[in-house]
């Protein structure tokens, strides 16, 4: 079991937004997680990776280890990658040194050397290739002066090179064309294997006829409301989600 | 994570300076206070000749009947200029001839500095001229010097042997009566580094000297010439450090820049100043005047300066384009926490015709820092095609921190072009999640933002230069900016 949550509650502010999530995640698998703004997805999201303006309780089990009690860099060290809805900028540091250091920080803590820059170049070049990004793109600022679809190429890539075990990916889709949603999702696909699980955040099916999932869930009012296999993103897509939700 | 913010800040707050320590050399101190009397021991004790001694009189004259500017966006208690030590210099044992003769504290006092002294030992190609408290104690590299006509010595030494050059340009571009603190430097400064690159001479090796306060109560007041004759070129690096002590000590600098036709120079300043500590008691006030003056056609003056340290930095190094098709260049890094403020900036003055100046200026405050850019752009009637373009951005870490933009604009040429940009960014919540979600420390991450907001005032620095002022800012940060 890569991740297991059980009554996970979460408030900001005062205000509860997630209410009671329970889901279990394999090895192997990839879940959609859909629903309407509004309903708490992308703050599951957050809190999974550590973002700490939440109050949290409930429990989470990442590989059996108490997700919660640790730092959102901890966590990256330990696997877990989230794939921003809006990626950051960051002015002046160059993309391919974000991620350099980003994989040395983790390495790091892994008690790993610190790869070869020649090695690091290779690999950037590989996972770069994957998402068909340019290589003009390794020396550009983080994400700064990036149009929508190529920061979340750029997401895609810095997952590639991080190899995360549980990889969340939060409204990937949204804002995409329809070629950058293919190009996405064949580096996305491109991930899958037996080892990494994904978490899939979407409003739409669509991104679903391109990274197909194992189950899909529907959020509602901060928890799941009803789970089955990839046909009930269809059903969704047919009825909306106030009548799955209310059935 | 607003609370990792603050909390970074405080460790920021914490944050030891590491070059406070005191060294202990046999020191030859004047009573405290200010005179004619006092200018008189000045200039007799490093044997001036009359003119000079009377130059001095003048400016004390003049500095008599100014009063203390208030404009600056500071706030400090009233400086009492009669409870200032004027003159403080490690005794020699004897006249030296070499570096070797150096007091042995005063290269170990170096050594722990990070600055060798002894030629053979430095690696880098950077002659260095040592300033303790009010006298320089030694001067690198200058027989290699000489063979290229390149003339780097101590001002004291160039009032001595080049009294020609000395006062032909002296005051040139800073006059006596310039500003209050101007005067009071030129009335009782006690020395500095004097430069003088010949026609036509490429300077091949980096210039710098380094000041250190070292006794207490005393004020450095140093003065830097540098002469760039027709198509020569200099780079120009200076640092600081001072003895971290509960009472501020005032420096008071004033460095001149003289660039004639087709010259270059590029002066570049990473200023340490013992900035005081959590609660603001002690450092230094550095209030200098620095001022370059493009007299020749195509030549260029740059300004670079990361500026981590004192209590209260006050300065606007500025660039007068007389010669037509001047170029004048101002970077700036400024970086404000705990109780610092600063108050820094630029002027530059198109007079020739086709001239141009870039502005590019980087506020950084945390904790209770203070940060102001103040710059005038000012455009004569004479200068047809005049160009500028000023870019000041500003960085805030923490809640308590301010920044502050104050550009003056004068034009009077209407074919002029000037343009102004300027924001200010917080270190967002959002950037640094962002950097820890990808597996990055807070503190690695604040550096990297910090760093990334820098780069385009560090990649104008020398390469030796760059390195050390990413570590400075590193160090002046730490546990925010590890």
């Amino acid at each position: 079991m890569i991740l297991q949550i059980e009554n996970l509650h979460a408030s900001i502010g005062g205000i509860e937004i997630l209410k009671g999530v329970n889901l279990e995640v394999r090895a192997g698998e990839v879940h959609a997680i859909m629903g309407p703004n509004g309903s708490g997805k992308s703050t599951l999201a957050s809190v999974l990776a550590g973002r700490e303006n939440y109050e949290v309780s409930g429990r989470v089990l990442y590989e059996g280890q108490d997700l919660l009690a640790l730092p959102a860099e901890d966590r990256a060290a330990a696997g877990v990658f989230l794939a921003f809805q809006y990626p950051v900028e960051i002015p002046g540091v160059g993309n391919l040194y974000f991620i350099r250091t980003a994989l040395n920080a983790i390495r790091r803590k892994r008690g790993e050397d610190p790869i070869d820059a020649m090695d690091f170049l290779a690999l950037a070049r590989e996972r770069m290739r994957l998402v068909e990004m340019d290589e003009s793109f390794m020396n550009r600022s983080v994400n700064e002066g990036f149009s929508g679809g190529e920061k979340k190429r750029n997401e895609i890539f810095q997952m590639a090179v991080l190899e995360p075990k549980l990889a969340i990916l939060d409204e990937t889709d949204s804002g995409l064309d329809i070629d950058a949603l293919r190009v996405v999702a064949q580096g996305v696909n491109a991930l899958r294997n037996e080892d990494r699980a994904m978490l899939v955040i979407t409003h739409y099916q669509r991104l679903l006829d391109y990274i197909v999932p194992d189950f899909v869930h529907v959020f509602a009012d901060g928890r799941i409301v009803r789970s089955g296999d990839k046909d009930l993103a269809l059903e969704l897509e047919e009825h909306g989600y106030a009548e799955i939700a209310a059935s | 994570m607003t609370d990792v913010i603050s909390s970074e800040v405080r460790e920021i707050a914490a944050k030891e300076y590491q070059y406070g320590f005191v060294t202990d050399i046999d020191t030859d101190v004047i009573p405290r206070g200010l005179s004619e009397d006092v200018i008189r021991i000045i200039s007799a004790k490093k044997n001036e000749p009359e003119w000079m001694l009377e130059w001095r009189l003048k400016a004390y004259a003049g500095w008599l009947t100014m009063t203390e500017p208030k404009w600056q966006n500071a706030f400090y208690e009233p400086i009492d200029y009669q409870n200032i030590i004027y003159y403080a210099a490690p005794k020699p044992k004897k006249v030296l001839n070499s570096l070797d003769e150096v007091d042995p504290e005063v290269l170990a006092m170096f050594d722990k500095l990070g600055i060798s002294l002894k030629e053979q030992e430095r690696l880098s190609n950077v002659a260095v001229d040592a300033i303790v408290d009010s006298v320089s104690v030694g001067t690198t590299f200058k027989a290699k010097l000489a063979e290229v006509g390149v003339i780097f010595c101590s001002f004291s030494e160039a009032v001595q042997e080049h009294p020609e050059l000395v006062k032909r340009y002296l005051g040139t571009v800073v006059p006596r009566r310039d500003n209050f603190f101007a005067a009071l430097n030129s009335a009782v400064f006690t020395d500095g580094s004097f430069c003088y690159i010949p026609k036509g001479v490429r300077c091949p090796m980096e210039l710098s000297t380094y000041f250190r306060i070292n006794q207490a109560d005393t004020g450095q007041f140093e003065r830097t010439l540098i002469i760039a004759e027709e198509g020569s070129y200099v780079s120009y690096l200076e640092g600081c450090t001072a003895p971290m002590r509960d009472t501020n000590q005032l420096h008071a600098a004033v460095v001149e820049l003289v660039a004639l036709d087709n010259a270059q120079i590029k002066y570049s300043t990473v200023q340490n100043w013992y900035p005081g500590d959590a609660d603001g008691v002690g450092g230094i006030y550095n209030f200098v005047t620095k001022r370059g003056k493009c007299a020749g056609v195509n030549s260029k003056i740059s300004w670079t300066q990361v500026e981590t340290g004192s209590a209260i930095t006050w300065k606007y190094p500025g660039v007068i384009l007389q010669g037509d098709n001047s170029v004048g260049e101002f970077y700036s890094v400024a970086l404000t926490a705990n109780r610092q403020q600063a108050d820094t900036g630029t002027k530059m003055v198109h007079i020739g015709r086709n001239t141009k100046s870039t502005i590019v200026s980087k506020a950084i405050s945390a904790g209770h820092g203070q940060n102001t850019y103040r710059g005038l752009v000012k455009i004569q009637e004479s200068a047809v095609g005049a160009r500028n373009h000023t870019q000041c951005d500003s960085l805030l870490l923490g809640g308590d921190s301010g920044a502050h933009t104050f550009p003056y604009v004068e034009v009077k040429n209407s074919t002029a072009q000037v343009e102004h940009e300027a924001y200010t960014s917080k270190i967002g919540e959002d950037q640094l999640f962002y950097c820890r979600q990808r597996g990055m420390s807070a503190e690695d991450a604040v550096s990297m933002i910090v760093n990334g907001f820098c780069r385009e005032v560090f990649k104008e620095l020398p390469m030796e230069f760059a390195v050390e002022a990413q570590k400075l800012l590193s160090v002046s940060l730490e546990g925010s900016v590890g």
